[in-house]
């Protein structure tokens, strides 16, 4: 961290760069918030650990409209929305002077929490030059070891890997935390019957308190304004009135970002009911993967995406029937 | 002072039941919040505090106002039936009683909201005291007792226990008619409780939050610091803090194209969005500094400059834990301390 912190000052001090973006530390262990730093002074508040999850290549879209570069950390998978951002041109990389941040996974205080763990006052092991192996939680109600990837974020269990896409330069240790298989979920979900799913779905989704935290979090919805913010648009646009979102919100959404959805995690990161919204990415993912041919949105800027480009040999929409069949 | 064994609270649950709706925490999908009781739903007062607070009980996020019909060429005019029925909410923490309190200064002042005031007339509240309060939780700095709540019954969880006492009419009535599940206790137990919460709230990193400085009197000095616009920039207007609050009382009023009709209803509005209060001539908070900085003001200078000092936040943390930026009420508070110290 403190190697970041050195880089970012010398780059404003040689008017490299007119800002930083990164996280700033919190009044608790867990909850560091991003931030903007504009001079040395306020990068004394700079922080970078396991709980740094946050992706930050939104805020570079109101960052582009800025005088001046601005330094962006960027973590391996962040960099993937930062790209296909740049690719859906809501961003100007010439605005922007990346620096990729090395990750060993980001923790998710609600799942450490979940170790039967509350009172939370503090938690060490999660800084980028600790290991990364074991967390040692301090509570209101006694201490607890617990081996870190207990306290990760779903996301980094399926790790997409600690490349980053796009930067300018590197610093800090990565990690490699891949337990699992990113489909897995995904090809269970799709093993139900459909009865099966509507109820498990339908359970997930009752939760939902209508927030649109998923929405405004999410790098593929940059759009200026969202259709479901429109006045004019007749749905029940903050209210589960009429159970819209168990049935349709979500679903919109998943399909609004199909083809452009990096698989991010933040959706679920920042659900406050704990919905596992990235199951309905994902499944996309998985059927664009299976009828196109292997794709990942944000991994270059060249490649056509498959559901915005044509090719003879495309599928034909009759697959969706043949499929279901099998 | 009454008490009941843990392991007999489901029989309690069904005999409450079995006369008035009961809402309780229940556990879904891995997530605790309050919801109509059933035979079946996993009852969970072991979580300190529900997602969303009890506040739907009283004011539901989304309701309908009355239904528009058309047969012929006539419109018919069906207004939705008030609460006329008893309901107990069973387990509140003294925060989100407070909550109701404040909710009650804008609900229950002319003109009086009919659908609000139906709902308090006929729920009772069974409170709970705290046994293991949080790092996040900060009541004490608006002078509530996490281990003294108010309501209509106070309980409080010992052991295999819950102490069960009565203090209004309403708490009387519904005790009368438990009875047979309840035996005689003494206070013992239960002082013994509460020194031990009283001695965790102590410790609370929160606990000693000051709100010095924060009135209904420091209108133009805070409105026009210059801090907001530092702070604010993370926030995503999501209305994460604004749905799991206690407090928060904004709400818009809709219509919904039922084909054949209208349901004209409300649901819970968030001062984040960019169509709050819009009105025909546009919005009068046009940016997200704006709409950042009307939350804070609403709960720390607007609302006790309007109530007698009394503030809308009632210290649930319930921002602290959720906030997808983890921005809140306290850091928004310590920010001011911070800058006004320098």
């Amino acid at each position: 961290m403190q190697e970041l912190i050195t880089r970012a000052k010398e780059l404003l001090a040689d008017g490299t760069v007119a800002r930083v973006l990164g996280w700033k530390a919190g009044d608790l262990e867990y909850n560091p918030q991003p931030a903007f730093f504009t001079n040395e002074k306020e990068l004394e508040e700079f922080v970078y650990n396991g709980f740094c999850g946050a992706n930050l290549s939104k805020y570079m879209i109101e960052a582009s409209k800025l005088e001046g570069k601005t330094l962006i950390c960027l973590k391996p998978c962040d960099s993937y929305s930062f790209q296909q951002l740049m690719k859906e041109h809501r961003i100007d990389r010439e605005k922007a002077y990346i620096i990729g941040v090395g990750c060993k996974g980001k923790l998710d205080i609600d799942r450490i929490k979940a170790n039967g763990l509350k009172g939370v006052t503090g938690v060490t092991g999660a800084e980028l030059t600790d290991d990364c192996e074991e967390l040692c939680v301090t509570t209101l109600y006694g201490d607890k070891k617990i081996p870190y990837a207990d306290g990760m974020l779903e996301r980094c269990s399926v790790c997409k890997g600690k490349e980053h896409m796009i930067c300018d330069e590197q610093i800090g240790e990565s990690k490699d935390t891949k337990t699992g298989e990113r489909f897995a979920k995904v090809a269970a979900v799709e093993e139900m019957s459909s009865a099966e799913k509507f109820a498990f779905f339908q359970k997930e989704l009752s939760k939902c308190i209508r927030c649109n935290a998923c929405r405004n979090v999410c790098p593929a919805c940059s759009c200026r304004k969202c259709v479901f913010d429109s006045t004019k648009f007749d749905s029940a646009q903050k209210a589960n009135v009429d159970s819209f979102e168990e049935k349709m919100f979500h679903i919109i959404r998943a399909f609004h970002v199909a083809g452009r959805c990096t698989d991010c995690g933040e959706c679920s990161r920042v659900c406050p009911q704990g919905i596992p919204l990235h199951l309905f990415n994902r499944k996309f993912i998985k059927d664009i993967n299976e009828l196109y041919g292997e794709y990942q949105a944000g991994a270059d800027i060249e490649a056509k995406a498959p559901l915005t480009s044509y090719v003879f040999e495309d599928v034909e929409p009759s697959v969706v029937a043949e499929r279901s069949k099998s | 002072m009454k008490k009941i064994a843990k392991e007999a609270l489901p029989m309690l649950y069904k005999k409450i039941a079995e006369a008035k709706e009961l809402i309780i925490p229940v556990k879904v999908c891995g997530q605790t919040n309050y919801k109509v009781w059933t035979e079946d739903a996993e009852v969970d007062l072991d979580t300190l505090k529900t997602v969303k607070s009890a506040k739907d009980a009283f004011f539901p996020q989304s309701e309908t106002l009355y239904t528009v019909k058309k047969e012929d060429k006539k419109l018919h005019i069906e207004p939705e039936a008030l609460k006329n029925q008893e309901f107990v909410v069973f387990g509140m923490k003294a925060c989100d009683v407070q909550g109701v309190a404040v909710l009650d200064k804008v609900f229950l002042v002319d003109p009086v909201d009919s659908f609000y005031a139906a709902r308090r007339e006929h729920g009772i509240i069974v409170s709970m005291a705290c046994h293991e309060p949080e790092e996040t939780c900060f009541c004490k700095a608006f002078g509530l007792d996490a281990a003294a709540p108010a309501g209509d019954v106070v309980t409080w969880m010992v052991g295999d226990e819950l102490y069960w006492n009565p203090v209004t009419k309403k708490g009387e009535d519904l005790t009368a008619m438990v009875a047979e599940l309840l035996t005689d206790a003494d206070e013992k137990a239960v002082e013994a409780e509460k020194e031990s919460i009283k001695k965790i709230v102590e410790k609370l990193p929160y606990s000693n939050l000051s709100l010095e400085g924060w009135n209904g009197s420091v209108l133009d000095e805070k409105f026009n610091s210059p801090i907001w616009e530092t702070l604010f920039k993370p926030c995503l207007a999501c209305g994460t803090c604004t749905f799991v609050c206690p407090t928060c009382q904004c709400y818009d009023i809709k219509d919904y194209d039922t084909g054949h009709g209208v349901q004209r209803y409300r649901c819970w509005d968030s001062c984040m969005y960019s169509d709050f209060t819009m009105m025909a001539h546009g919005n009068n908070r046009n940016s997200q500094m704006q709409r950042f900085r009307q939350r804070f003001m609403h709960k720390l200078v607007y609302f006790p400059a309007n109530n007698d000092g009394m503030y809308s936040c009632v210290g649930c943390g319930r921002c602290v834990e959720k906030c997808p930026s983890s921005l809140n009420i306290v850091k928004v508070i310590k920010a001011f301390e911070k800058k006004e110290e320098k």
